[in-house]
């Protein structure tokens, strides 16, 4: 089989893979670095995100502050030590990125412009009119077009990682174009694939997002962290899931239920205002307000629609010229998708699974436990995000952690000499696996995408925004039998070139592993948390479950679940308040 | 990768196994809006025409009133006012055309908006209507 | 009985056949659904063999560009009540080479695309501790436009200069280029304009403007060659009416 050698290799092209690239190419650029990713960077799912993304660059604000905002929106599970060089490095990483073309919004005076974000005291958010992530995503792929030590391996589909005598020593890809399998072996390897979303049914996120870093590194023993996070964003088209950026609350928009009334301040949110009051309402934080959302619907107050039941988000106050120029975006999507013109209408939403706040466990440098492993995005817990991510942090969680773990492999990789060891036995294997399970096999009765729909619903159902211990241990039942099912799966397609039902086939093989993990930490942590709720243990337990879920895979194919303690520097547990 | 990547632009080069559809010789017949291209480009023949017609025109003139006399008759034959009343359409398409497209080429901005497209397409029309009635005017009278 | 909708789909398995052929999918109408949606049906209860690009499913990646009825298309922006009763045809981009069904080849964007140098060139770099390069609203309007280029590559498959002569840079890497050009924060127009003032950049485009029509972001790329193409008469002209301002 082919065999080719970097000493860097990110798996994942999108705002973390291409930041960590441009890190190891500007501390090291004798390093060659390859960027193998199953789509075409500038297709990311980083490109979707809209609102924007925090540093601290205005005076009256400052970098306790955004700490504080973070651990208390994380609910206390953040690793304090983490969010303090978030916090930190946030402004300067931002600045970078201006410096390399990112086009920001501005204020008259030509300085930065930034603006409120759910959850956040003060004004931090910088963004791009409202396709933040697309514009960052842009900058930072044509930024990566100058660095010729990156080499990048687009639409190539890593299956597995190499392991060898406790170290990673590469990967193994399929190139989607011409079916070939090829080992690329690297001295160090960074997990930039983003989270998990198409693990439940209703998602913001795209196809591609289907925890194939997770996955891997889950299959190589590496434990997954506060799996049992499963952010919901209030606010979601119906049907097709689109996002409609915070944003639109932090200019000003209300939700209302069926009797138009602004129902969050029943939820102890706060009392309603006219104009946006930082941290209260609907600039409260995302779990909240989704958990809101559920009330409302136990108790009949929200809105029939074609799809289930909704809400409303108002922003016909805030006027078609402001609408125009912060949010056009959102207008756009609105008169496409929902045949709904915001100006004048209301626009039905519901909350929608949108971000995983845990992920494959690393240290503040992204290096997971294994030996020449790193992760940073949505992909890793670090965790700054904790128990529930604030808005706008994770796009600069992107920047700081990307070059943080590019830093860190760079140097990692520089003190490797060449050695890998058996791998390429492993690598054939690998090959024997794809052709006899996938490629060759003709008998089987599972369809790919029945076992997808029942996965989503069973979790949808166990572990949605309320959980209790029945509900998921159904979930665990059935996942299991799904995975039995899984192995009776018969593609249609034999074909080498381009087949994209192979890679959905791997794909559902990657989300199974991950919901798995998702519903047994949720099972083991018996309190609520941020996003994790259980009816059953409605409060939160300082004294037992102050401490990260470990998940991961013993060598005999079971799983184990063990916790680690949060790091606390400087702000002890304390009560959440929002709106007071 | 299968394909040479380089610095400069290249031609995707040949893979046999990638499918390149023939690009027809009647391209341009496949869509309106090309053949609204190519008829708005062969238009300016019909420029070239006209300019030097008035050439002649204006080479007769000088050789005195017989001469324009005659040029006179001959464009009576029916061919010729056939063909000059074709010309004399393709060029209003070419004046329309071109003013429509002018704002597009332009980037004028004042007070940092840009100048709406009409703004700039209006004055040529009212100049080349003004010129008209002016020229009208003299011949006329 | 529910109401239905024939799609004809092109495929092309070059391990099989040498030429594309096409292939009928009878697809329940949904008045929510867009192409996107039938392809997925197709693919996930029909004929798991079909292969295509797609991902975030709301216009912003720009993965799932294919040829509805003839006109390139953003197939997760399309919706099928627009093509009722059908029957809706559907095949790869035009003007490139098919890899596999509608997946087509797009290396060759790929390399123009870094060919025009699309990153802020500068003489010096501020460092990040001196803070932001000020730009006013009026200074990011000027270039923002062409900067929600999303790369679907609609606009290749709408030019007729890039069918007839594939080295043509193309409308998207132009405007591309152009948003650098425009950024106040940019140095690098002299190095942009001597790659594309030459026989296949912005000279070879004849303004036909249909890349403009199809653009779904409204980027304009016929106007950002246009304009380019103004800019780099008035660079010529100065350069030897006022040869001393030559560095």
């Amino acid at each position: 089989m082919d065999v080719s050698s970097h000493d860097v290799l990110l798996v994942g092209g999108g705002g973390a893979g291409l930041r960590a690239a441009i890190a190891v190419s500007e501390v090291n650029p004798k390093l060659s670095v390859a960027v193998v990713s199953k789509v075409y960077p500038m297709r990311s799912h980083t490109v979707s995100a809209e609102g924007g993304a925090a540093a601290v660059i205005k005076p009256g604000d400052s970098l306790d502050d955004h700490a504080y905002d973070t651990i208390s929106g994380g609910d206390w599970l953040c690793d304090q030590d983490a969010v303090e060089a978030f916090v930190r490095e946030a402004p300067e990483e931002m600045l970078r990125l201006e410096h390399w073309g990112c086009p920001w919004s501005r204020d008259p005076d030509g300085h930065i412009a930034v603006r409120a974000f759910g959850g956040m005291k003060k004004e931090r958010t910088w963004f791009a009119a409202d396709k933040t992530g697309f514009h960052m995503l842009h900058t930072l792929f044509q930024t990566s077009l100058k660095y010729n030590a990156i080499n990048r391996y687009d639409e190539w589909f890593v299956t597995r990682l190499l392991v060898d005598d406790g170290q990673v020593r590469g990967v193994v890809a399929i190139q989607l174009a011409s079916g070939k399998f090829q080992a690329i072996l690297a001295k160090a390897v960074i997990l930039c694939t983003g989270g998990c979303g198409k693990v439940f049914p209703f998602t913001t996120n795209a196809n591609i997002k289907n925890g194939d870093g997770m996955a891997l590194a889950y299959r190589a023993g590496v434990p997954l962290k506060d799996m049992e996070f499963v952010q919901y964003h209030p606010t979601g088209l119906p049907f097709t899931g689109i996002l409609i950026t915070e944003a639109t609350r932090s200019e000003g928009g209300y939700l209302l239920n069926k009797d138009g009334y602004r129902y969050l301040q029943d939820y102890d949110l706060g009392t309603p205002e006219a104009k946006p009051v930082l941290r209260s309402m609907e600039l409260g934080p995302r779990d909240r307000l989704s958990q809101a959302f559920v009330k409302e619907e136990e108790k009949g107050r929200t809105v029939e629609g074609p799809y289930g039941a909704v809400v409303h988000l108002d922003i016909r106050h805030l006027g078609e010229k402001l609408i125009n120029a912060k949010l056009p975006f959102v207008r756009e999507l609105c008169l496409k998708y929902q045949n709904i013109d915001p100006v004048v209408e209301l626009i039905p939403v519901r909350p929608v699974v949108h971000y995983m706040m845990g992920g494959v466990s690393t240290d503040l440098h992204g290096a997971t436990p294994l030996k020449g492993l790193f992760a940073a995005g949505e992909v890793a817990c670090v965790s700054i995000n904790g128990a529930n991510r604030l808005g706008s942090n994770s796009l600069t969680e992107l920047l700081v952690f990307g070059a943080r773990a590019g830093r860190a492999a760079a140097a990692f990789a520089s003190e490797q000499k060449d050695s890998w060891g058996h791998v390429l036995a492993q690598a054939m294997d690998e090959t024997r696996r794809l052709e006899g399970d996938f490629l060759r096999k003709t008998t089987g009765r599972e369809s790919i995408a029945g076992i997808r729909e029942e996965m989503q619903r069973s979790i949808e159902r166990g572990a949605g925004i309320y959980r209790t211990g029945a509900s998921l241990i159904e979930a665990a039942v059935t996942l299991r039998k799904l995975q039995e099912r899984f192995r009776n799966v018969a593609l249609q397609d034999h074909s080498r070139t381009f087949n994209t039902e192979l890679t959905a086939a791997l794909e559902l093989s990657f989300m199974l592993d991950v919901a798995e993990a998702i519903v047994q930490s949720a099972l083991h942590r018996t309190e609520s948390r941020g996003s994790h709720q259980r009816t059953d243990f409605p409060a939160r337990d300082d004294e037992k479950f102050l401490s990260h879920s470990l998940v991961s895979r013993n060598e005999d194919g079971s799983f184990r679940v063990e916790y680690l303690p949060v790091t606390l520097t400087r702000w002890p547990p304390g009560e959440r308040v929002y709106g007071r | 990768m299968e394909s040479e990547v380089s610095e400069t632009p290249i031609y995707t080069p040949y893979h046999p196994r990638w499918y390149r559809a023939r690009v027809s010789t009647y391209w341009w017949s496949r869509r309106w809006a090309y053949l609204k291209f190519i008829l708005r480009e062969l238009s300016s023949i019909f420029v070239a025409y006209f300019v030097v017609l008035t050439l002649l025109q204006i080479r007769a003139l000088t050789q005195g009133p017989d001469a324009y006399a005659r040029f006179q008759e001959r464009l009576k034959a029916p061919v010729l006012v056939a063909l000059n009343a074709l010309a004399f359409f393709f060029v209003l398409f070419h004046a329309v055309t071109w003013f429509n497209l002018a704002p597009k080429a332009m980037n004028l901005r004042m007070r940092g908006k840009r100048v709406p497209d009409l703004l700039i397409v209006l004055p040529n029309y009212v100049a080349w209507l003004a010129i008209s009635t002016v020229v009208a005017w003299l011949l006329l009278r | 009985m529910a109401e239905m909708i024939t799609l004809e789909v092109a495929r092309y398995r070059p391990e099989r056949e040498r030429e594309p052929t096409f292939q009928t999918y009878e697809v329940p109408f949904r008045k929510d659904w867009v192409v996107l949606d039938a392809l997925n049906y197709i693919k996930d209860r029909l004929d798991g063999s079909l292969s295509y690009r797609w991902s975030c499913r709301m216009g912003v990646c720009g993965s799932c560009g294919m040829m509805v009825d003839g006109e390139p298309k953003l197939t997760c922006a399309t919706f099928l009540s627009d093509y009722m009763p059908g029957p809706v045809r559907v095949e790869p981009l035009s003007y490139f080479p098919v890899v596999r069904d509608l997946v087509i080849e797009m290396t060759d964007f790929m390399v123009k695309l870094k060919s025009v140098k699309p990153w802020i060139v500068r003489e010096e770099e501020k460092p990040t501790s001196e803070g932001e390069y000020l730009q006013t609203p009026d200074q990011l309007d000027a270039y923002k436009q062409f900067s929600m280029c999303i790369n679907c590559m609609l606009c290749y498959a709408a030019c007729p200069v890039y069918a007839l002569d594939p080295q043509f840079i193309g409308p998207a890497a132009i405007a591309l280029a152009q948003r650098y050009n425009r950024d106040s924060r940019d140095q690098g127009s002299e190095e942009r304009l001597d790659l594309l003032s030459q026989h296949e950049g912005i000279w070879a485009c004849t303004f036909v403007g249909e890349c403009t029509k199809v653009c779904p972001k409204n980027v304009d790329p016929a106007g950002a060659i246009q304009q380019y193409k103004l800019t780099s008469t008035k660079e010529w002209f100065k350069s030897f009416l006022m040869p001393w301002r030559a560095k």
